[in-house]
């Protein structure tokens, strides 16, 4: 079976949605402002004779029509990263600032990472964890490509993390990017679709509905946690959301992406979520010319507690 | 005491020693310092100082720490005793050798602040740098030793990595992982 025939009833064009899916996706390269602006990045393209397009809702973001983003000079100096248009949005979603503590709770290989150090200027603190410590190594890499200095790497599984190695005990802000079934990916890797089960998805739901989970707890009242995934399973999306509206003192709130989305869903195979979840927002390959994502905005503490949002000076 | 993993225990009438499995924050001056050996935070500043120009300015806002024998890291965000995790910032320095030796990427992170001990190499010196090839280079007359070495590219000069001077040679430390074969790119 292919998983993707189990959505066709959430898309508005199943047409342009299979036919989307089917396509090769173009490679894509984030500038590292750490180390270079994007006009700078552009100027060492244009010498070089490296074909790139920009990407209109992104002004960080080139395509690669000739592909081998890593063979090129500004790859080599560290002012650009290869990552997926939808690989970006999650950072966007958290808007970490400047000299605040960040939890990464599924980092590897540290796309995203790199993305919120360079997002809070290399200061404050972002905390990058994964369970596997070979694709850490990766992260590491990169973190170090990109010249991050505000990253501390830890090795733990992320439902139980420890913030003993660290100099505090809560974060301001922690994104989810959770393990998934990943069907989001099927235009860069058809693969994933071959390998689908439906035991994976129920497995691996209860794995996000545990670091999601730990990620509210360890976030402070008012502060923020992002919830992304590339899959379109509602078991894997809106499903881990309701179960932490129903355990966790958080809730899901509204927030602008720069392109265009569908709203979470609220009833899937005979399961009904909290009506908050269509908060969250659904990006589908054929709307954007992009892979498919999941992404979701939640802040931390009960309703009426907003105590804790004023920014805290440090 | 036969089993040997007993000499590896530190005796605790020993001086503290250095474990390489854990980062330490490197002591504040020569004076401070506990563990033999161990690089101070003055003596780094000082050595990027003395060696490339950068100035405090740019390097007083991090901390400084060891994991391994005189693996030096650079680190800008809160940490207390992080000796359990498994990076903290980034890779920077290294010390416990004669010539203590900056690694590639702390180069091309802070060695644009860097006002001597720069080499700029032109298009196609560059392109064989950044591949690993060692090239004569005759006409350099600063110090022998680590350099940094930079080209010019997008309307500024940017630092590739280090490069190890000796004898009119300039051979490439940019380890294998980092290198590339890059295109020539005249300008
Ligand atoms: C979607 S990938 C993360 C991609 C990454 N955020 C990036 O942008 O480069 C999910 C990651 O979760 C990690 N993971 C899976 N189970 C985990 C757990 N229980 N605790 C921590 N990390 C886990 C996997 O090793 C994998 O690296």
């Amino acid at each position: 079976m292919n998983p993707l025939d189990r959505y066709e009833t959430l898309v508005d064009d199943v047409d342009a949605f299979r036919a989307a899916c089917d396509r090769p996706l173009p490679s894509v390269v984030r500038t590292n402002r750490i180390k270079a602006s994007p006009v700078r990045v552009r100027d060492a393209f244009d010498e070089a004779g490296v074909a790139y397009d920009p990407v209109d809702w992104h002004d960080g973001l080139f395509r690669l029509p000739d592909g081998n983003p890593g063979g090129n000079w500004p790859h080599l100096h560290g002012w650009t990263h290869g990552q997926e248009e939808v690989s970006v949005l999650p950072a966007l979603a958290l808007d970490p600032q400047p000299g605040e503590r960040v939890w990464d709770a599924c980092a590897a290989p540290g796309s995203k990472t790199t993305q919120i150090a360079d997002a809070m200027d290399d200061t404050g603190t972002v905390v990058a964890n994964d369970n596997n410590l070979g694709r850490l190594s990766a992260l590491r890499h990169n973190a170090e490509r990109l010249g991050v200095t505000n990253a501390i790497v830890t090795n733990q599984d992320a439902r139980n993390f420890s913030t003993k190695p660290l100099a505090f005990d809560e974060f301001d802000r922690a994104l989810v990017d959770a393990p998934c079934s990943c069907e989001g990916t099927c235009r860069k890797n058809p693969d994933v679709l071959d390998e689908w089960t439906l035991d994976h998805v129920h497995g691996v739901a209860g794995i996000q509905k545990g670091i999601l989970t730990r990620a509210i707890q360890a976030t402070r009242a008012g502060g923020t946690v992002v919830y992304s995934t590339c899959t379109f399973a509602p078991e894997e999306n809106e499903a881990v959301l309701d179960h932490a509206l129903a355990n966790e003192a958080c809730e899901v709130v509204p927030f602008d992406l720069p392109l265009e989305t569908a709203p979470g869903v609220t009833e899937w195979e005979g399961e009904e979520y909290d009506e908050s979840v269509t908060r969250a927002r659904r990006v589908y390959p054929h709307h954007n010319d992009t892979g498919g994502f999941f992404c979701a905005k939640l802040r931390v503490g009960g309703p009426d507690d907003h105590a804790g949002e004023t920014e805290v000076a440090r | 005491m036969s089993d040997p993993d007993h000499d590896l225990e530190p005796d605790a009438d020993h001086e503290p020693a250095n474990d390489g499995q854990r980062f330490d924050r490197l002591p504040a001056t020569p004076a401070d310092r506990e563990v033999a050996g161990r690089a101070s935070r003055e003596e780094v500043l000082d050595w990027w100082e003395e060696r490339f120009g950068i100035g405090r300015d740019f390097l007083d806002g991090y901390s400084f720490w060891e994991k391994g024998a005189g693996k030096v890291w650079v680190f800008n965000g809160e940490a207390d005793d992080p000796s359990r995790v498994e990076a903290i910032g980034m890779t920077f320095l290294r010390t416990r050798q004669e010539h203590w030796k900056p690694t590639t990427r702390a180069v091309q992170r802070f060695g644009g602040h860097a006002t001597r001990n720069v080499v700029e190499l032109d298009p196609e010196r560059a392109s064989r740098f950044a591949a690993g090839e060692d090239q004569d280079l005759p006409d350099w007359d600063g110090d022998w030793g680590y350099l940094i070495v930079a080209h010019r590219i997008a309307g500024g000069t940017a630092p590739i990595g280090v490069g190890l001077y000796l004898y009119d040679e300039l051979r490439s430390v940019v380890p294998k992982g980092s290198r590339a074969d890059l295109p020539v790119v005249d300008r």
